[in-house]
Formats: structure tokens, sequence, C-alpha cells
């Protein structure tokens, strides 16, 4: 009996041996995935998702990897990334300096989605907010220079409004121009059209994450012009301004 | 090393920087050496080889190689600056496909129309030519030779081209790529003043108060201008920008006033300005009883279509030979009329009639009549193509006059009419030096008997050298090579089959006709090339010495800075090297040699070229230091000799250029250069040298110095939109692109920047047919159809019913489509206005 | 002396071609699959689009795997609708056809590691880690524990099955370690490691086949001459005994184990024709006559023995 007691004792002790091996060589595993994922949804500010990808967490919560927005982007700009690159692997990316989105009407890569990981609500391609163009560097820019290239603002699928051209004039000729390419957060859709252009050996023009390329304006302070403008009217009324005493006939 | 404290701290901020947004910049030894200027590379004084701005360049040579190029910032025109096309300059003489030997159809060892491209020796390149020319000549005289030039080449290479072809081999179908550009400018110059080219200058750009753009987008087509007409704009608040075109392009961003009408309607706008200048009271009275002709225009001219085309069998002012042999009119024929004559004339072009003829609200056309009626604005008027390619545009060009000299705003700073150019020497080679079927050097011209003699006199040849007869002109030559009367053809740095207006009917099957010998000279492959039979390798640009004259009348000079690769040569030698070919006698004749028996046995080349005028100037001349291919072979300083010779047509007839040197040692100069100073204005005392004390204006063009005021009327182009082919289409340029991009396209960040030419057109149209941005459509006139894909956003915004291709793409050659139609005076095309349909490909 | 070969004995008796027919039918199966997805890329013909974690057929039949989307629900996403009626389709399919047999007849990884196996036999690699085959759970456990901790699709990072099919289709990269790593892993780890003991996506299946229609069945255990070419062959031996030698333990020879990939395997190499797919309901445990099996399903048309 008591024999039969201590194999019964054993086998349970194996059991439960067993059940913890396996249970610390896959929570192990688990560790080791978990932390590469930590690793892989930091996305490199050169990978750019598709119109109406959801912010980067949730994407990655929704995307299932399948390639379809892949297969049905007419441009064949997206691919799925690899397992060697700083992308989660099999998520969908273009990179905009070698092939940007070309911003269909019909947003097809967004159609193909099975899952809503390119977020189904985005029916306007203007809407779409894939990145922010940044002219980052205006020391080698052309027209900062003062020459006039314009390709970004040339090519910009909203031009006029995501990339606008500012009109300085040019101190060191006195009589040109420089067309400063400034763009538009409000607008910019991020597609890369003004990157992959860029006609530098290395583009001055760069579509970055939204959160990189974004400032943010401290919650305690407001523009006071802009809120007058909102509010269509001065935000305190009856305030009143007393004429200055000035000699006669001086305006 | 040397280096202070802040500029230490400043790299390691860099340095610490870089490193934090991961970016690997050069090591500090390296960013202090780049610092310093690189003595290793020779810079030299350079004109950009695109447009006709004319911007100063300096060209960076290392090891037979240009490897840099700067805007110059002392240039004038751009002080530095450039465009993006000037910026890619360095790499455009060294696209992988540069011809580099002559290439000539063969079959079984022997020239064969059908045959592959082979490549054969200069001799026997040569020995093909002359036997092809030769046979021509014999077969059916020099009518049926025939030259191609182009706005793009070098001065010399156009007075060579010139002196070969009309007093060579005595044809005047002679005619350069500038006829599908500035033709319009031409003949509207030569009938309003009497002399071509602007009176004002670019420094308009800094005095006016008002710009007026007809039909030329000068922000992508002259980008350096723009930059500073903008400026004024930005610094003299008062300034108005009125843009007028077609469809909103990208001069209407500056535009206070942006006038979109229908095509064709600028002549009826024109006419309101002038009706409204009139009604209002605002006629410079003094200025335009002193200074100023009317005259009525014929109007029954035609389209300078084919002359079994319905429009021309109506037509009875176009010149054409009627059923009796004799030519049926003349289109340029006008009769004096009074300013009251006039004055009714223009009076049905009323504010409402306008209006609803150019789609234009009454208000803007006020506004825009308004900048040229006020005395106190000064007003200059800008156009290129949108005028010049039209089929009534040679009148476009007189009634722009007509708006500047109403008010008498002309000849001073700030206020003139100003023909912009789109090549880099469509002044100062195609039009001056004489390269047009009409032309001879300096505004003299082939009809006029003393105007042939002055120049048999300057070139020493005998009385009687220089036919008389108009030779061919772009499009007739197209004609003529598919009707088998051109049957040697030699076209040199250009390329027409892109270019050239309905090439599938015309131009290709001419090139194609088993009768004729086509031969082109080009730096690369380009279509024309390849529909040739016979390929010449060019050098290009700093390969060879070089003059460019620009569009304010500038003439700028550059020396040879690197060989051409291969067996390349300039166009300048390859013309003067065949003129060896050619004994004085099979070319010229008996009659002809007997007046001048000394030439007897003596080649072309001899008389024309190594004559005692050019080859007094000697290799001892050349700069040191630098190449100079042609002289060094031909033994003399034959591109001065050349210019010396060339410039004696003008100095003292109010074309003085400057001696030859003088130019090198300069950044260009306008004529006339006279007592060693610039003219910056004509017509007008103080600025021009030939203006008398106490004249004030005088249009000295004209025996009487008065200018022209034409009567002309509105009337519908060759052809509009109907319920099949219901859409107008334009084509043109872009800024990223030269032309038919045969030196952009090979420069890979420009063809990045604008890979395919697509077609705009607006949303709506495309929603109507089931379109939508980026599908591929099917351009279709009755001339052809072009494969290309839908463009709804970007820089042109098109008005529904009008589309707009560019011609750059090779692989979509929109020129399929266009019409041959010409103004019947200046004989230019119209690529602005033909009708196509649109359908999903 | 040289030991008779697996399945020989199969081979002489019923011909090399119906010896092999679930296996070539299999291999067809997992060729075509991927065919249908290849053709498009490569050729132009687009039958399918997407790759096994979501798919659509003719533009229409959307297919997905529920795996994936299980993991997604779990992380917190709602997918949209096209996603939930594929995997819906997945999950009933695979409930009536065996859960696993995804595995055997769809799964690119299959192919693999049976090639590793091979080798291992042919090369004789013996012994190695013990794994149990339980670990598949706990691991399918700890994917979905992740999608819920971090809120992102964890698993889909590393996972090898998704892997080589998207690899296949897309380019893999060196996506290819990965998929050496489990074919090392089965060579010399330890037997069939991956799909017979690791796997989460078989895992996965098995249980959504837990109760699946379509079994394979010992219907004629009693002609078994236990010469076990069956156990050698099966991918999960275990499976095969109590259905096999259940007779007198009142077990019925329906095979229920959700384990079975339906391969089929058993079926070719058994000389006595004991093994037959059929129906899980017709488990009755005595013996009927073999040769009245109503249920049988021959592959093959053609009788070459």
């Amino acid at each position: 009996m008591q024999d039969e007691g201590k194999i019964k004792a054993t086998a349970r002790r194996q059991f439960l041996f067993d059940t913890a091996k396996i249970a610390c060589g896959v929570g192990m595993l688990g560790l080791g995935v978990g932390l590469y994922a930590k690793q892989a949804r930091a996305l490199p500010p050169t990978a750019i998702r598709p119109p109406g990808a959801r912010a980067e967490p949730q994407f990655l919560g929704a995307c299932i990897r399948c390639g379809m927005c892949v297969r049905d982007c007419p441009y064949q700009i997206l691919d799925l990334a690899k397992l060697e690159q700083d992308i989660a692997t099999g998520t969908p990316y273009f990179v905009a300096r070698s092939g940007p989105c070309e911003m269909c009407e019909d947003i097809p890569c967004v159609k193909a989605c099975p899952t809503g990981a390119l977020d189904p609500k985005l029916t306007d391609i203007n809407q779409a907010r894939m990145g922010l163009a940044v002219l980052v560097d205006q020391e080698t820019c052309l027209n900062f220079l003062g020459l006039r290239c314009d390709v970004c603002y040339s090519v910009c699928p909203l031009i006029d409004k995501a990339i606008t051209l500012e009109l300085q004039r040019n101190p060191r000729t006195g009589k040109h121009a420089r067309f400063i390419p400034t763009v538009h957060s409000d607008q910019c859709t991020g597609c890369g059209k003004c990157e992959k252009a860029c006609v530098l050996e290395t583009a001055a023009i760069r579509v970055l994450p939204r959160h990189l390329a974004k400032g943010e304006l401290g919650q305690h302070y407001r523009l006071g012009w802009e809120e007058q403008k909102k509010a269509g009217k001065p935000l305190v009324e009856g305030i009143i301004d007393l004429p200055d005493r000035m000699p006669e006939g001086v305006k | 090393m040397n280096m202070t404290r802040r500029e230490f701290i400043k790299s390691s901020a860099i340095a610490a920087t870089a490193t934090a947004a991961g970016v690997t910049i050069p090591g500090l030894t390296e960013a202090l050496a780049a610092a310093a200027p690189d003595k290793s590379i020779r810079w030299d004084k350079g004109v950009c080889r695109f447009c006709g701005v004319g911007c100063g360049v300096l060209v960076g040579v290392k090891d037979g190689r240009v490897v840099a190029t700067q805007g110059d910032p002392d240039a004038p025109v751009n002080r530095g600056l450039l465009c993006i096309k000037g910026y890619f300059l360095a790499k455009i003489q060294y696209g992988k496909d540069r011809l580099t030997t002559p290439l000539l159809r063969m079959k079984d060892g022997k020239f064969d129309k059908q045959g592959e491209f082979t490549p054969v020796s200069w001799k026997q390149a040569f020995d093909i030519m002359e036997e092809k020319c030769k046979a021509a000549l014999k077969a059916k005289g020099p009518t049926s030779v025939g030259m191609f030039a182009s706005g793009q080449w070098t001065t010399w290479e156009g007075i060579a081209a010139a002196k070969f072809m009309k007093a060579g081999l005595r044809s005047n179908n002679i005619d350069p790529n500038a006829r599908h550009c500035m033709a319009s400018a031409v003949a509207g110059f030569i009938r309003t003043f009497g002399i071509d080219e602007p009176m004002g200058c670019y420094d308009d750009l800094e005095h006016a108060d008002a710009f007026v753009l007809w039909g030329a987008n000068m922000a992508e087509m002259h980008p350096i201008l723009w930059s500073r007409l903008t400026d004024r704009r930005l610094t003299a608040k008062h300034v108005k920008v009125a843009v007028l075109s077609t469809f909103s392009n990208r001069s209407c961003e500056l535009a206070d006033l942006e006038v979109i009408f229908k095509p064709q309607t600028d002549l009826a706008i024109m006419n309101y300005i002038c009706n409204y200048i009139i009604q209002s009271g605002s006629v410079n009275e003094e200025f335009v009883k002193k200074h100023v002709n009317f005259m009525k225009g014929v109007t029954d001219i035609g389209y300078g279509l084919r002359p079994n085309h319905p429009l021309e069998q109506v037509a009875n002012n176009n010149g054409y030979p009627s059923a009796d042999g004799k030519p049926k009119g003349d289109p340029n024929a006008a009769s004096p009329i009074t300013f009251d004559e006039f004055k009714q004339f223009v009076s049905e072009y009323t504010a409402d009639k306008v209006s609803e003829l150019s789609g234009v609200p009454k208000d803007k056309l006020e506004a825009l009549a308004k900048l040229y009626a006020d005395p106190k604005v000064k007003v200059t008027s800008y156009w290129s193509m949108g005028f010049n390619q039209h089929t009534r545009g040679t009148w476009v060009n007189n009634m722009i006059y007509n708006c500047h000299l109403l008010v008498g705003k002309i000849s001073e700073p700030g206020n003139g009419p100003f023909s912009l150019t789109g090549q880099p020497s469509a002044c100062g080679t195609a039009r001056e030096v004489g390269t047009f079927a009409h032309r001879l050097p300096a505004d003299l011209v082939v009809m006029n008997p003393k105007h042939r003699e002055i120049a048999e006199q300057i070139w020493k040849l005998p009385a009687g050298t220089i036919p008389g007869q108009i030779g061919l002109h772009a499009v007739a030559q197209d004609r003529a090579l598919k009707d088998g009367r051109l049957n040697f053809y030699w076209t040199l740095c250009t390329n027409n089959m892109q270019a050239g207006p309905n090439m599938n009917q015309e131009r290709y099957p001419g090139f194609r006709n088993p009768e004729n010998f086509i031969v082109v000279s080009d730096a690369y492959p380009t279509v024309t090339a390849l529909a040739a039979d016979l390929i010449l390798p060019a050098a290009m640009w700093t390969e060879k010495e070089g003059a460019y004259g620009n569009a304010e009348r500038r003439m700028q000079f550059w020396r040879q800075q690197v060989k051409a690769p291969g067996e390349a040569k300039s166009d300048l030698w390859q013309i003067v090297e065949f003129s060896k070919r050619f004994k004085v006698e099979e070319a010229w004749g008996e009659e002809l040699v007997a007046k001048m028996p000394e030439v007897r046995g003596k080649t072309l080349f001899d008389v024309l070229f190594a004559n005692d005028e050019i080859k007094k100037h000697s290799l001892k001349d050349l700069q040191k230091g630098f190449e100079n291919d042609e002289s060094k072979h031909f033994g003399f300083y034959l591109q001065k000799g050349l210019f010396e010779e060339y410039a004696r047509f003008g100095r003292g007839k109010a074309h003085d250029l400057a001696p030859f040197d003088t130019h090198h040692q300069t950044r260009g100069l306008r004529w006339p250069v006279v007592d060693g100073k610039e003219t910056l204005w004509r017509f007008r005392e103080g600025y021009d040298p030939y203006v008398k004390k106490g004249e004030g204006i005088r249009f000295y063009g004209k025996p009487d110095g008065k200018a022209v005021i034409f009567a002309l009327p509105y009337q519908p182009p060759a052809e509009s939109p109907d319920a099949e082919y219901d859409l107008w289409l334009s084509t043109g340029r872009v800024l990223e692109h030269w032309h038919t991009g045969t030196m952009t396209r090979r420069v890979p960040e420009l063809y990045r920047a604008f890979p395919d030419a697509w077609v705009w057109m607006n949303p709506k149209d495309a929603a109507k047919r089931g379109l939508k941005r980026g599908d591929a459509v099917k351009l279709v006139s009755r001339r052809g159809e072009v494969v290309t894909k839908v463009e709804t956003r970007g820089r042109n915004k098109m008005p529904e019913g009008m589309v707009f291709v560019p011609f750059f793409d090779e692989s979509r050659l929109v020129n399929k489509l266009t019409l041959d139609a010409t103004c019947p005076i200046s004989k230019e095309t119209d690529f602005k206005k033909c009708a196509v349909k649109i359908v999903k490909a | 002396m040289k030991q008779q070969g697996i399945g020989a004995e199969a081979i002489r008796v019923k011909g090399w071609l119906r010896a092999h027919q679930w296996l070539i039918l299999r291999r067809a199966s997992q060729v075509a699959v991927l065919a249908l997805f290849l053709a498009g890329s490569w050729l132009g013909y687009w039958i399918v689009k997407g790759n096994l974690n979501y798919s659509l057929t003719l533009g229409v039949l959307p297919l997905a795997d529920p795996y994936v989307l299980l993991q997604s629900l779990v992380a917190g996403h709602r997918p949209e609708r096209n996603a939930l009626i594929g995997a819906a389709i997945i999950l009933v399919a695979y409930f009536l056809v065996g859960g696993r047999a995804y595995c055997a007849w769809v799964c690119p990884v299959n192919v693999v590691t049976d090639a590793a196996h091979w080798l291992r036999e042919r090369l004789g690699v013996r012994g190695g880690a013990r794994l149990s085959h339980a670990t598949r759970y706990w691991i399918l456990a700890m994917t979905l524990a992740l999608a819920l901790i971090t809120g992102t699709i964890v698993w889909e990072l590393v996972n090898p099955v998704s892997m080589l099919h998207r690899g296949i289709i897309f380019g893999i990269g060196t996506g290819w370690t990965v998929i050496a790593a489990v074919f090392l892993l089965d060579l010399f780890v330890a037997e069939r490691a991956w799909c017979g003991h690791l796997c989460p996506v078989g895992a996965f299946y098995s249980m959504v086949g837990k109760f699946s229609l379509l079994r394979v069945s010992a219907l004629r255990r009693a002609q078994c001459n236990d010469c076990a070419d069956c156990y050698a062959v099966c991918p999960e031996p275990l499976v095969i005994k109590p259905a096999l030698k259940g007779t007198d333990d009142g077990i019925g020879p329906v095979i229920l184990s959700p384990h079975c990939t339906n391969c089929g395997r058993c079926i070719d190499v058994c000389s006595k024709d004991v093994f037959a797919f059929g129906s899980r309901f017709n488990n009755r445990s005595e013996p009927q006559a073999g040769e009245r099996s109503a249920t049988r399903i021959t592959a093959m048309p053609v009788q070459l023995s």
C-alpha cells in the first residue's frame, strides 16, 4: 500500500515538475517574444503605414498580416515587413523615398482590409494622415537657397494646401524672391510624394510619423487671435478705449 | 588645424545632434577640408544650356570632365541662382547612351533604308551624305535639299549653317525649330516695328507697376525671371500681376487678376482693351499722332494647312496657288486706315460681347483694360508660346503692341511689351544670324534683292548666289518630305519628331519615304535620330566654344571646357567639314562660277569658311589652357572668324555686336553695343544710340519712324471641339524638363521628379467619363492616339472641356495628336488648340 | 540483415500508388493551396488574394484564420465583418473535416517537418529532448495572454506557419532562419517537435476539430497483423492505439483524438487495409464484418492490386 502511495506521490511530484518545466519553458519563450514585440512596436521613422492605419499599438492588434492591402494597391508601393526589419513582421508599410502613396480616390487598400486595421471610416483620401512632411534641412533645400526647384511643392497632391510656397525676398541678390516650401499639418496626408521627388542626394523634405513631427502647445496657453477667431468676437466684451490727446491737426 | 572656439562648439553640436538623429555626417577633418575651395577644379564662365532666360553659370572641370557647376553669383540675370534644370547641368553631358560614332542604316555592308543602324567612320558617313546630297541636287536642284536648324545652336553654328545652305548649296530650305517657337513674335515685330526683338530688357522687372502675362507660364518656363517678378510684387505693394491663360497654372498663384479665357478669344480681349482705352479717353494722343500709323490687315488668310484642306480652299488671302497658278492674295497684306476707322473697328468689341465670347467676367476684363489705360501705371506685358503658337500668332503679337502703342507705354523702364523666348539662343542664333527660310543675318530677308546684295558683298560671293525664293519653312519641310519634293534633309540639335506637330501623318512618313535620305545630328538617340537614315554624334554645350543670345538681346559666350566623347563632333565641325565635299562649280553651276573664276576648283569650304576674312583670325587668339577642337582641326580661329564676319551685317545698323574678345571678357552684352555701352531700352532717346537728340522716340525699323497699330478681328481656330472630339488639347512644358527631355530625362533626379507625362484634366470631365486619377486613358484626335494616365490634381487646374499634356515624354508622343495648322503669316504651328476625345484605355 | 522498410509490405500488396495515395493527395493539396495564391503574384491570375491569415477567393469568398483573429479580439480589436465571416467559414469547415486537417492538408510547415522527419529516419537520429504533447496548449495560452497583455498580435511576429506561407507569396527575407530552426528542431532536438508538441496553431485547430465529423477509423482492426507500420508513420502516434487496440476495452474503432491530423498515412501503409476515412458516429465497439464497410472512402478509383 505504502509503495503504491509512494508511487502515486512520485507520479504527482513528477507531474508537478513536468508542468512547472513546461510553464517555465513557455514562460521564457513568452517573455522573449514579448520583449521582441516591444521592440518591434517602435516603428522606424522611414516606414509609413498605409492610409487609414490606426495608431501603431492598435494597428498591431488589428492587423492580421494578410497582405490584402499590398495586393490591392494599384501602384504596388506596399510591402509586408520581413523578419529582419525593425517593423512588426508581416505588417504592411511603404517607404516614401522609394515609393510614396499615390492617394487613390477610392482607397483600395482600406477597402481590402478585412479587419479594419486600416480604418474603413476613411473614405476621403485627403483626410488620410499617414505621416507628416517636414522640411528637415533648410541648409540644403534648393528653394531655401533661392534656386527654383519647387519639386516637392509641384508634386504635392494637395498643392497649395498641404505645401505652399511662402515668398520672401532673397536678401543676397536683392532682386529675386525665394519660394519657401511650407508644410501645413492640417492638410498634409503624409503621402510622401515630396520626399520621393526631392532631387537632393538625401531628401531635405521627409515624411515622419506625426508624433515625431509635431510639437505640442502647453495646455495652459491659448493663442489669443485664434480663440478670438473661433469665437467670432472678443472673448471679453465691453472693454472701451479712450482717445489720445494730440496737438490739433495731428491725427 | 585652424578652428575657432565657436566653430568647434558648432561642429560638436552638429555631431551630437546628428548622432542623436541617427545621421552619419562626415568626420570633422573632412568637413573642414570641404570648407576650403577645391583647387583641383578649374572654374570658367558659361551659360545655362536650357531656356531663353540665359542664366550665367560657372563650369567646374577636373580631369577633362565637368564635375560641378554653379550659378554665377555675379551674373546680372540670375545672381547665382538657377532653376532645377540648371542645378543638374553638370549631368547632362554624361548620359549613359551618348552617341559616340556615326550610325548608318546598313544591310550587307551597304546603306539600306530598311537596314540596322551600324557604326561607321566619319568618312563613310560623309561619303553617303555627299552621294545622296549631290544626287538630289543633280536630279531636282537646290530646292530638294534642306536643313532643320536649331535655336539651341551656338551663334556660329547658325552662321555656318545659313551660309552653307544659302550661299553654298544655294537653297533657302533651312528653317529652325524656332519656327515652332518664336516665328510669330518675329513676324509681329517686323510688321509693327520693322525690326526684330524686344525693345525692353529684364530690368523692366524691377520697374513696372503691373505685369500682364499673356500665354506665358513664367513660373515654370522662365523660373528665374519669375523669381524676379515675384520679388517685385512682394516688395512693392502697389504692383499688380494679371495672368491670362486658357487654364489655371502656377503663374496664377501670384495673380491679382487671374483671367482664364476660352482658347483663341485672346484676339477679342485685346480688341476690347483697345476699345476700352479709346472709349475711356485714355489714348495717349500726342504719342499716337507722332509715332503710330494705323493699318487694317487682310483677314481671309486661312490656317496654314495643306492647300487641299477645306479651310484653305475657301480662304482667299492665304497666298496659296489658286486654280490659275497665281497666289491667292497675301496673308501679310495690310492697308492704311485712320484712327477713327480703327476706333470704329474695335468698337464692336464691347465688354458684353467679349465676356460672352471669352467666358471672362466683365469686371475682370475691365480691371485688365484699366491696367493698360491708367496713365500712372507702368505696364510690362510678357508672352511666349500662348501667343506665338497660335493660328493667328502674328496678329496677337501685333495686337499686344496695339495695347501698348495706344497709350504710349513702350520703350522705357517698366513700360513695354516683352516677348519671352523658349530656347537659349532663339534670338542669338535662330533669328539674328538668318537661319529662317526667308531670312539673312541681321533682319535682312532673301526676298529683298538689296538685302541679298548686302549679304553677297559681305560674304564675298558673286551677285546672284543667294536665291530670292523663300525656302521651305518647318511645316512645309515636313510636307515636302512626305511628298518626295525634299530628298536630302539634315536635322541638327533638335528633336522635331517629338516636338513638331502631327508627326504621324506628315513628318514620320516623310522621314521614311524611300526617296529621301535623312541625317540627324544629336548627342543622344532621340526619337528623331532613330527615325533617320544616318545619325551623326554631336558634341554638346561645354564640349565646344559657344555663344547664346537670350531674350533680352544679351549675347553670352563660353569656351570649350572638355572634349566630346568618342567620335562626337560639334555641329559646327560637321557643317564646315562637310562643305569640303563640294566643288564650287558643282554647287553653284557654271554661270555663277563664271562671275568669279578664281573660285573654280576650290571647295565650298575654301570659299565660305576658309576665306581670308575668316582665316585671318589665327590660332594665336585662342585662350591658353582651353580646347577648341574645331579651330585646331581647321587651322584658324573659326568661331571668331565667323562671328566677326557676321557682326559686319549689324554694326552701324542698330544691331551692333561687341567685338568677339570683349564678349569673352564679359557676362554677356545687350546689343546694340555702341561706344562700349549696352542698350537696355530701344527706340527712346537717351537709352538708344540710334535715336537722335530731340527725336524722343523713333521706331527706326520703319522708314517713317512710326510703329503700326493693326486692326485685326477675332477669328475662330482651325479646329474646335465638337460632339465627337469634345475636348481642347493644349501641349507644353513643365519646370523640371527641357523641351523633349533629351537631356533632362537622362538626369535620374529630374526623371524621378517628373517621370511621365499624364493628361491634366478637370475632375468633373474625368468623372463624366467614368475616370479617376491614375486611370489609363487613350487620347484620340483625328490624327492619332496616345495612351497615358489621368491627372486631376497638381499644379495645373484645367477648366472643364480642356486638357493639357506636356510633350517631354518620349514614351507618350503627344504630338501625334496636334494639328499642323499654323499662323499663315509666321508659319508657326498652333500647339495649344486642337480637338481630342478621351476614352478609357 | 536489412530491416524491411516501413510500408514495404503495403507496397507489395497494394502497389506503390495505392500505398501512397493519401500522401500524394495531401502533397497535391498543399501545393494546390500555395499555387492558388501564387497564380496571382507570379502569373497574374488572381484566384486567391492574401495569405492563410486571410484571403479572398475570386473576389467574393473571404476565409480567415480564426486563431489570428482570436488573438486580435483578445488584443482588444473588433474586426470588420469580412474577417468575422471568413473565420466563421473556416471554423465550420474544420469542424467538419477535422481541425488538424489544416496541419496535414494546408499548412506549408508540414512539408518542412515531414522532410525533417524523413531525414531523421534516414540519418538514424535517435533520442533527444523529451517534450510533452501538451506544451502546445501552454504555448497557445501564452500567445493569447501576450495578446491580452500587450494589446497586439505578438505571436505573428515569429509564427513560423504564417511566416512561411506569407514568405513564399510575399517574400520571406531572413524569415527562412525561423523555418530552418523548425527543421533543425525536428531533425535533431526531438522527433516531431514542432507539429506534434509545440505549434499553437495546431493546438488551436485540434480544439476546433475536437468533435469533428470526418475521422480515420480502424474499421477492420480485426485484420491487424501488428506490423506497427501505422505507428511508425503517424505524426501523432499516440492517437492510433486506443482505436486500433481498443476492442477488448470496448473502445470503438474511430480515432477520436483531436490530435489526429487526418493525414491518412496510416491508411496508405497498412497492407491489410485496416484503416479508412469515416464518420465519427460509425463507432460501434464491436467490429462489423470488414467487407461491409459502407462509409469507406476510396481516394483512388483504380484498384491496382
